[in-house]
């Protein structure tokens, strides 16, 4: 067929380049997107515009993603416009994302081109239930969301609306309003806008300096933030007050090698805090063979990856879970002060607290004596009686004097502890794997670091701690299998994460199912 | 009480003549509808007519004055049924709903309607929920009007153009003795727009004059013979007129140039769309001003053969812009030009596809297509069209797909159903999966993550009925979830009498949060709240035990975890033959905060002694392994990364718009998750017996705390 398209001069009907200015607005219901919706419109129609918005209110709204989409533009000799219910993509004026995933979502449906777009974002997120029920860390990496933006959006003004917002007394609409006045899309003066605002009343004060705020933000960039003073480096801290402390951390500086030093110091601190500073010398014991482990096998190479992965892992299975560390932490002072602040309680309000606490026989057992303990565990029936006494949920108000006091009892109950079943069975499980770790490192560097990163499925309380432990357990069963191949290492990540993926644990189920075809 | 007060937009219902209404859609329908004198108006709520049936319901000083009666009917047949007011009596009419589901309930009203015919005008607005938004299947309202011989209006989204098409749709409805759907699509109810208003008209006939001056007529009534006469006029007399009407009174518009090689023909609703993408290809300006022939049908059905044959004589080619399938209107248009060998090619789903959204960048594609097919000149030079795929073949944006998460719509802060899906959730990880069957409400979401339950859902109210085929005896028994609104709707006598009467072995929770939540807290006959005009306040539990139901719990707080648990075992392990009942009853927190915030703000700004509950996480005594979200979902439950090297995963924490629900507390308990939940009671204007207790214990637990820090090792050199 034979293109005739480029030789016709065809004569536009009217102005075809004159097109309404196109605002989409992409939020989560409950974020103000109508509210901001209706200002835009009140604030073309304020200035003689026709201007049409449209929504989808209703099931989105729960929660879920929505778009909330306005045209205007002025009237021709009296005559109104034809405008459109629903963006085009590559032909929207701004885009207003009051979420930073949503921005995303814009920019995937094509609402974001170079060409024409102003983006208007906060970067803070809401996170998607996706990305909060993952047992391990699932959260998204948002920035695959900036690098999108730059290629994306012609403008952008990105930055955290939704705190300043809330620093304002108001919500994120009112920000939005502001960064789009400063933005200078719209030929509306900041008077104008600040009307809309005005004649809404109800909240018109909070909305107004939420409104400035932003316009200020935009206009000017973030405020100076004064430089903080860098943290005094390891060598110029003064020697702790405690000179068992302070041995301990001399032996550190001496005995490990320096890239895990910074680890290692967070580790003692954590043992410590949970025991004594005898538990922190075990600590110190325990990883200076691992290190020289390490050394043996070319950690050196390595940076002693494996030392670093061993401080960071022994240290947190060292301070298990139970009772007492439950009952110190609810008890210190810093907790409350935690909440207060949170909180914003003022001079005039009274604070209480409730705890969900829920025992079993099995923690009451685990304090007590390792014979004694294990005594008790093979007598089923006394253990049954027991448990039906002891199982049950409490509702602990920590604050009142006598839960106070049994809470602090046994959060003192530390000179227990090293004798405790529960700290036996602590113990031998963590040898054994650390034994494992060791063997490996010597003949698969890599494998045996992933050993010790394994023991990030360990968690919890109950249950929960339960599972943990079986995935923990099936996933060193797994390595085995595959301990001598060379991408034993590549395995073990592979086990590790599947078992973070989901609660029950299918993805970790299907992944040693592949393993059990081949090995 | 609907979710949002209209008490601003019944003012918008008093604008007389010459006012200008500026507004959301579906509320200058409503007072179209005044203009039009209608004598009376029901209808059942939904997505997206809700807000006709919400500012009707809060508009009784406008309906009084007009002596307009208002129903919120019980379903959308009882809202079909009521038109039958204007069978016998010259009363105009109205009743909305959402459509097609809604259709589909009314639609045996609808069809005796249809058959005997009307005296007074009667008009069905449906708010067609397809597309982008929708929560339903994806279906046409078409097909009824067709089926039942309704005619169907699809207006243009113009305020203007839909007034005026409400008030003609009556004149209409009366010259044919017909009743007429209103066809308006999601984003066009929700559309803001202004229209210059008339003043609003009272009934000429009264329901009062109706009553107390009763009429009936035998040849109206579906019965042989009288139903053969009706195909008959429907075929001889009622269409005719309709056509008449629809071609004298110019309800179809013509636009653009008279000459013209290739024409466009479409329904109302697609018009700004397709002016758009016009615009796009050069071929219109903003204003509408097209370089393209449209015919523009406001009016879908009846298709007025000679405005189709007069549009298509002297062209080659038209193009038929019909959102959804089946093409009926290219179906019809064909016959059309067939029986008059009329030679003007018929595209359509050929260039267009054949379900989904028609927005300006599928037409662009659309329209794009057939004029290169049928006349490229017109294309010229051919302007940038908006293309935004260079931007989404960048690799970066590509990568991006990857990790933007999906975000499900999901119950909301505090909702009272959370509580009874994670029981459902601690019984399945005891008793094993049941075999679960959904409804349609809030609840619904649980299909969701983080809970995962329900296989099926089968329509409102028919939760229940669609575990009816399971009533056989086996280990596990079935389990049906319905809410209060499903189960007024007709879930009664659908769902639990059906179980009553055929002695099913199932459990069937009702879950009872004192509204039609999703549809925008509208009342029912079960909600707590003292309605003037409404008689509520009808126990569920009275109803499943009049129509027969044995075996059945009412539980006042859904928030116990525990005790909603220990039910649902014991309905799903009982000996107990029948229908194992539980109704589960907790006010809608979005409709609670609404009501309860600004009393309680009220109260504290008043030094009244208030205590407000929140939920918070002990960061260090949480794990992170998140079992607590898998079992919740609350928006306000999040996790958030700890600046701590030697923890890898995030901790839960709560944020400030934990409304202190208890849900996460109880299921905490409940499934003996972890000790890291607390509840923290803040007392406003305490008394000073608090303050002096509060002093007192502070002090003591005070000396305790630095007595033990005192012993510890001093850590923060470690830092």
């Amino acid at each position: 067929m034979r293109d005739e398209t480029v030789k016709l001069a065809l004569p536009a009907a009217g102005d075809a380049t004159e097109r309404p200015i196109s605002i989409a607005i992409v939020a989560m219901g409950g974020q103000g997107g109508g509210v901001l919706t209706d200002w835009i419109v009140q604030l073309a129609e304020n200035h003689g515009w026709a201007a049409q918005s449209t929504s989808v209110p209703g099931v989105a709204q729960r929660t879920g993603a929505t778009i909330y989409y306005i045209e205007a533009m002025p009237l021709l000799d009296g005559r109104k416009p034809i405008l459109s219910l629903m963006p085009t993509p590559g032909d929207v004026d701004v885009v207003m994302a009051a979420e930073f995933m949503e921005a995303g979502r814009s920019i995937l449906r094509g609402l974001v081109t170079p060409e024409r777009t102003t983006l208007i974002a906060s970067n803070h997120r809401s996170l998607a239930i996706g990305e909060k029920i993952a047992p391990g860390n699932g959260i998204a990496d948002d920035g695959a969301v900036t690098g999108a933006i730059g290629i994306a959006a012609k403008t952008e003004i990105i930055f955290d609306l939704n705190a300043l917002a809330i620093a304002h007394g108001s919500v994120i609409s009112a920000a939005m309003f502001g960064a789009l006045a400063a933005a200078n899309v719209l030929p509306f003066s900041r008077e104008n806008y600040l009307d809309v605002i005005r004649a809404g009343g109800k909240g018109a004060k909070a909305s107004i300096e939420t409104f400035d705020a932003a316009f200020d933000r935009v206009k000017t960039g973030p405020a100076e933030v004064a430089v903080p003073v860098q943290p005094v480096q390891a060598s110029a801290t003064p020697t702790p007050l405690d000179p068992q402390l302070g041995g301990l951390v001399a032996r550190l500086t001496q005995e490990l090698p320096e890239p895990a030093q910074a680890m290692a110091r967070a580790g003692l601190r954590k043992v410590v805090d949970f025991q004594d500073v005898a538990y922190g010398s075990e600590y110190l014991d325990i990883l200076r063979k691992l290190s020289s482990a390490d050394r043996n096998s070319g950690g050196a190479d390595k940076g002693y990856a494996f030392t670093q992965a061993a401080a960071k892992h022994l240290a947190n299975a060292m301070s298990y879970d139970d009772v007492i560390r439950v009952a110190d932490l609810k008890t210190r002072a810093s907790r409350r002060t935690r909440i207060e602040s949170e909180l914003e309680l003022s001079q005039n309000q009274v604070l209480h607290t409730t705890e969900f606490m829920h025992p079993r026989m099995e923690e009451v057992m685990g304090m007590l004596p390792a014979g004694f303990g294990r005594w008790l565990g093979a007598k089923p029936r006394l253990l049954g009686w027991l448990d039906r006494r002891v199982n049950k949920g409490r509702r602990v108000r920590t604050y009142s004097l006598p839960w106070f006091l049994a809470l602090y009892v046994v959060g003192g109950l530390r000179g227990l502890r090293r004798r405790s079943l529960r700290h036996a069975v602590e113990t031998d499980h963590r040898d054994q794997w650390l034994k494992d770790a060791t063997e490996a490192v010597g003949t698969n560097y890599q494998l045996g670091v992933e050993i010790l990163q394994c023991r990030r499925l360990v968690k919890g309380y109950s249950d929960t701690h339960s599972r943990g432990l079986s995935k923990f357990d099936k996933t060193l069963a797994a390595i085995k299998l595959v301990e001598r191949r060379d991408d034993a290492a590549d395995w073990a990540r592979r086990l590790r994460e599947a078992a973070l993926k989901d609660g029950p644990g299918k993805e970790l189920d299907g992944v040693i199912q592949t393993i059990k075809s081949f090995a | 009480m609907a979710e949002r007060s209209f008490a601003r937009e019944v003012e918008d219902l008093r604008l007389g003549d010459g006012d200008i209404f500026r507004g959301e859609g579906i509320l200058a329908i409503t007072k179209a509808l005044l203009q039009s004198g209608v004598a009376y108006v029901g209808g059942y709520q939904g997505s997206p007519i809700s807000h006709l049936m919400d500012v009707l319901a809060d508009a009784k000083d406008v309906l009084d004055d007009l002596g307009v009666v208002f129903q919120s009917s019980a379903n959308e047949a009882a809202a079909a049924a009521m038109l039958s007011a204007s069978v016998m009596y010259p009363l105009r009419g109205a009743v909305a709903w959402k459509s097609t589901v809604g259709t589909n309930v009314a639609s045996d009203a609808l069809a005796n309607l249809a058959s005997g015919g009307v005296t007074g005008g009667t008009m069905i607005i449906v708010g067609e929920d397809y597309g982008e938004g929708s929560s339903i299947m994806q279906e046409r309202t078409h097909a009824f009007a067709m089926k039942s011989q309704i005619w169907l209006l699809d207006p243009r989204p113009d305020h203007e153009c839909i007034v005026n098409l409400i008030e003609k749709g009556f004149e209409l409805s009366e010259v044919s003795n017909t009743p007429v759907m209103l066809e308006v699509r999601v984003r066009a109810c929700h559309m803001h727009g202004s229209f210059a208003c008339k003043d609003n008209v009272k009934p000429a006939h009264t329901i009062k004059d109706a009553l107390n001056n009763p009429k009936r007529d035998v040849n109206r009534i579906v019965l042989p013979p009288a139903a053969y006469e009706h195909e008959q006029e429907k075929i001889k007399t009622r269409m005719p007129a309709a056509v008449s009407f629809v071609r004298d009174n110019k309800l179809n518009e013509w636009m653009g140039p008279t000459q013209g090689k290739v024409g466009i023909v479409m329904q109302g609703g697609m018009y700004n769309n397709v002016i758009r993408a016009l615009q796009y290809l050069g071929l219109s300006d903003a204003y509408g001003n097209t370089q393209v022939p449209l015919y523009v049908m406001n009016v879908t059905y009846p298709v007025i053969d000679t405005e189709i044959a007069e549009f298509c004589l002297d062209k080659e080619a038209v193009l038929i812009v019909e959102e959804g399938q089946p093409e009926y209107l290219e179906q019809a248009i064909n016959t059309v030009l067939r029986r008059r060998d009329i030679q003007a090619r018929v595209h359509g789903k050929d260039v267009l596809p054949m379900g989904g959204d028609y927005t300006a960048q599928v037409l662009l594609g659309g329209v794009r297509e057939f004029l290169e097919k049928t006349e490229p000149r017109l294309l010229g030079n051919r302007p940038p069209a908006p293309d935004a795929a260079p931007v989404l073949n960048h690799p970066a944006i590509e990568k991006l797909k990857q990790v933007v998460p999906a975000r499900p719509p999901g119950l909301c802060t505090g909702c009272p159903e959370r509580p009874i899906f994670a029981a459902m959730k601690l019984v399945e990880e005891e008793l094993g999966q049941h075999h679960v069957s959904a409804d349609i409400g809030c609840h619904l979401f649980s299909i969701l993550p983080p809970f995962n339950i329900g296989a099926t859902t089968m329509g409102f109210g028919l939760g229940p009925a669609s575990t009816s085929a399971f009533n056989v005896k086996a280990d596990k028994r079935s389990i049906a979830v319905m809410g209060d609104g499903g189960f007024w709707h007709n879930g009664l006598t659908s769902g639990i009498g059906n179980a009553v009467f055929n002695k099913h072995d199932g459990v069937f929770v009702i879950v009872d949060n004192y509204y039609t939540s999703a549809t925008g807290g509208q009342d029912i006959l079960s909600s707590r709240a003292t309605n003037k005009r409404r008689k509520t306040n009808n126990s569920i539990t009275q109803a499943v035990k009049g129509i027969g139901g044995q075996w059945v719990r009412q539980l006042d707080r859904t928030y116990d975890v525990g005790k909603m648990r220990d039910t649902l075992k014991e309905a799903l392990t009982t000996k107990e033959e029948g229908p194992k009942v539980i109704v589960a009853s907790s006010e809608c927190m979005l409709n609670k905060q609404r009501r309860v915030k600004p009393q309680i703000n009220k109260a504290i700004k008043d030094g009244v002694r208030i205590v407000k509950e929140r939920f918070g996480v002990d960061e260090d005594v949480c794990t992170g392994d998140h079992a607590c979200i898998r079992l919740s979902g609350c928006p306000s439950l999040s996790v958030k990364q700890l600046d701590d090297p030697l923890r890898d995963d995030p901790v839960a924490a709560i944020d400030n718009t934990c409304v202190g629900c208890g849900n996460c507390g109880e299921v905490a308990e409940a499934a003996v998750l972890c000790p890291s939940f607390y509840r923290a009671d803040v007392i406003h204007n305490p008394s000073r017996w608090d303050k002096f207790r509060s002093e007192v214990t502070m002090s003591v637990i005070g000396w305790l705390q630095r007595r033990r820090a005192r012993r510890r090792p001093a850590l923060e050199a470690l830092a």
